[in-house]
């Protein structure tokens, strides 16, 4: 606590003036505890005709069966897997940023963690009803798991990635659910500590009667900690085992050691950018930008910029590689994405995922709002067109020419994967508008610490070098929270 | 004075917390239990209370978890009913690989997380044991049993001195939920 103080070269991770421990929880709780404002209502009504379309172009799969997709006899898998990969990749970034970073005692990630960890679990929700609906028989969907049967005793085949991809995929939604949800109690007991009547008597249940005891925090931590330690490996072994849902087949594209890390990044590369859309909208209308600074979004995007450099190393080694296997097919298999009927795709992938990253090396790129929100999103546009190239592009020209076809989407396609979009972001504002959209006790932690206000404290009381003020006093120039009177605040005299 | 239960310091700041909880145990005043809208750290060691020993459970789920779930593989595809999948052996260790390492991580953590749940009674429904309904949000609180310390205007003193903003007498340990 304040026995040492943080050095004045780190930049704030909480802006404002007067801000107290009282005004955190008024400022995080003013969404849950206020009727929504219209920016939410329009928002939740869009993505509600989106889920509206989910159900309608499920319930129009499960009815006729996987035939209502653009599929053929060729290419079996096509947007339904892309879609998993994308929004099991998405969900990654949650997990990295409330396990990997606080592991790496980054305090950043405190007044982030929150919303993340829930995009993690509603993104997980949509990759798994993917994995559902394109069984077919989704009624049979539990044959995935090892069940004593009447079918004469036959076990799952363990050999299998598929497999392993269910024990993974549940694995790492029960564990997330578990993480985000034990971090919410404490927030949920502020909740219900100022509520009254039967919102009290809702969020009591929910608090599972936390009460802030020497004993449940000391505990606490120690969950928190013990759970990021096996998140960290976990999150890891997902896309690690997605990507051998590919990599242990023998099509040309798919075969190749280099996917489990390759997938991994690209998942963490994805899902960055979908906090960043996700953070930049919900500072601006839930005016949390005091909690969420610059400094957040410059880290953000900084990781987008190596993980996306990243997935750009992978792609030039997979060219490499094809080349110097002296394979024919594998050969063929890629001159086919760079030059074939789906070139455009591939191109797309291309220019999205490795070219506008390398963007974020200019520090005016990486600290504009509007273009980090634009570049967000082409980069996730970029990562669901590099799904669809490494899905499609591999199977559509088989091994004999006669079986050649091309893949085209149904309605009930680019509904399934539409719709998905208005489920995750219909979930997604309900628990802003239910829970406290970052975790309140957390940032409480940063208040004596990391704040500005704690900081111009310091400057003011002296015995600091001018030197190192200046520098901090600099950093301060790209926060769009802090005001010029602020900075002017910290001259020395 | 008898109707008394819990002596209720009330600070605005962790740090006169820690001030007050020095100040009571120098003078020999025990503390029934603190408070705090966030984790203090530091305030086990200055009142004694004992590591934790969630790290030892969690230790053993894994065990549990590691081993329940290669009993799982080995039982169905060595010993129930073993397969010829493509001229693959019985006992394939490495494809045993991954779903030994998913069950070893759920196991932990769905055990840890019901030990600490179960430890501090925590569950759904549970009547919250709330002494100040600001412990949650902006105060800092230190708990006294007034009935094993008698000097309360003393504790009242050591309390302000430290910073305390308000100081309580509760007559009910906790507060009402009704």
């Amino acid at each position: 606590m304040s026995s040492h103080n943080e050095s004045i070269l780190r930049e704030p991770l909480v802006t404002g003036k007067d801000i107290t421990y009282a005004k955190v929880t008024d400022d995080i709780l003013l969404p849950v505890e206020n009727k929504p404002n219209k920016a939410w209502w329009i928002g939740f009504i869009m993505a509600a005709l989106g889920a509206l379309l989910w159900v309608v172009s499920v319930g129009y799969t499960f009815w006729t069966g996987i035939g209502a997709w653009g599929l053929n006899k060729t290419v079996g898998w096509a947007w339904d897997i892309t879609d998993f990969v994308w929004w099991v990749g998405i969900g990654h970034a949650g997990t990295l940023i409330s396990a990997v970073l606080l592991l790496f005692r980054q305090n950043w990630r405190n007044s982030i963690n929150r919303s993340a960890e829930a995009m993690t679990i509603f993104a997980v929700i949509c990759a798994a009803t993917y994995v559902v609906a394109h069984m077919g028989r989704p009624w049979l969907a539990y044959w995935i798991f090892p069940l004593p049967n009447q079918f004469g005793s036959l076990w799952v085949n363990f050999n299998s990635p598929l497999v392993w991809d269910a024990f993974a995929i549940s694995t790492y939604f029960t564990v997330s659910l578990v993480f985000w949800y034990c971090g919410l109690l404490p927030d949920i007991a502020s909740v219900r500590d100022r509520a009254a009547g039967l919102k009290r008597r809702i969020y009591s249940i929910l608090s599972f009667g936390w009460n802030g005891s020497v004993k449940t925090w000391q505990r606490f931590e120690i969950v928190s900690l013990i759970l990021a330690g096996i998140s960290t490996p976990l999150v890891l072994s997902v896309h690690t085992i997605v990507s051998m849902d590919f990599a242990t087949s023998v099509i040309p594209g798919w075969h190749t050691t280099i996917f489990p890390p390759y997938f991994v990044a690209g998942a963490i590369f994805s899902g960055f950018a979908m906090v960043q859309t996700l953070l930049l909208v919900m500072r601006k209308v839930l005016n949390f930008e005091n909690y969420i600074t610059m400094f957040h979004i410059e880290s953000m995007n900084k990781i987008i910029m190596v993980t996306g450099s990243i997935v750009g190393i992978a792609y030039l080694t997979e060219l490499f590689i094809a080349w110097y296997s002296g394979s024919e097919y594998e050969m063929y298999a890629f001159a086919n994405r760079i030059a074939g009927p789906y070139a455009w795709a591939y191109w797309a992938m291309m220019t999205c995922n490795v070219i506008s990253p390398q963007l974020f090396w200019f520090k005016k790129i990486r600290t504009s709002i509007p273009i980090s929100w634009v570049l967000s999103i082409v980069v996730n546009i970029g990562m669901w067109f590099e799904r669809f190239v490494i899905i499609v592009t591999s199977l559509h020209r088989d091994y004999i020419p006669s079986s050649w076809a091309m893949f085209y989407p149904t309605w009930t396609d680019v509904g399934v994967f539409v719709g998905s979009i208005g489920v995750f972001f219909t979930l997604f504002l309900l628990f802003l508008r239910f829970l406290p959209g970052i975790a309140i006790a957390e940032v409480k932690l940063l208040l004596k610490s990391a704040s500005l206000q704690q900081k111009t404290k310091l400057v003011k009381e002296g015995h600091l070098d001018p030197e190192q003020v200046a520098f901090f006093r600099d950093s301060l120039s790209k926060y769009d929270s802090v005001s010029e009177e602020d900075i002017k605040e910290l001259e020395t005299k | 004075m008898s109707n008394i239960k819990y002596i209720i310091g009330s600070f605005a700041d962790p740090d006169e917390l820690m001030d007050g909880i020095d100040k009571l145990q120098a003078n020999n005043i025990s503390i029934y239990d603190c408070f705090t809208p966030m984790p203090i750290h530091g305030i086990e060691a200055k009142l004694g209370v004992k590591p934790s020993r969630l790290p030892i459970a969690a230790f053993c789920f894994g065990l549990l978890g590691g081993t329940l779930g290669f009993s799982l593989l080995y039982y169905t595809m060595t010993y129930d009913w073993p397969m010829n999948i493509g001229g693959k052996p019985a006992l394939p260790l490495p494809d045993f690989v991954p779903v030994t390492f998913e069950c070893t991580i759920l196991i932990t953590a769905l055990g840890m997380v019901a030990t600490f749940f179960y430890r501090n009674h925590l569950f759904p429904g549970r009547a919250p044991r709330v002494m100040d309904l600001r412990a949650t949000d902006d105060r800092f609180i230190i708990a006294i049993d007034a009935n094993d310390n008698v000097d309360h205007e003393k504790i009242e003193g050591l309390l302000k001195e430290a910073g305390a903003v308000e100081v309580k007498y509760n007559e009910r340990k906790y507060v009402s939920y009704e």
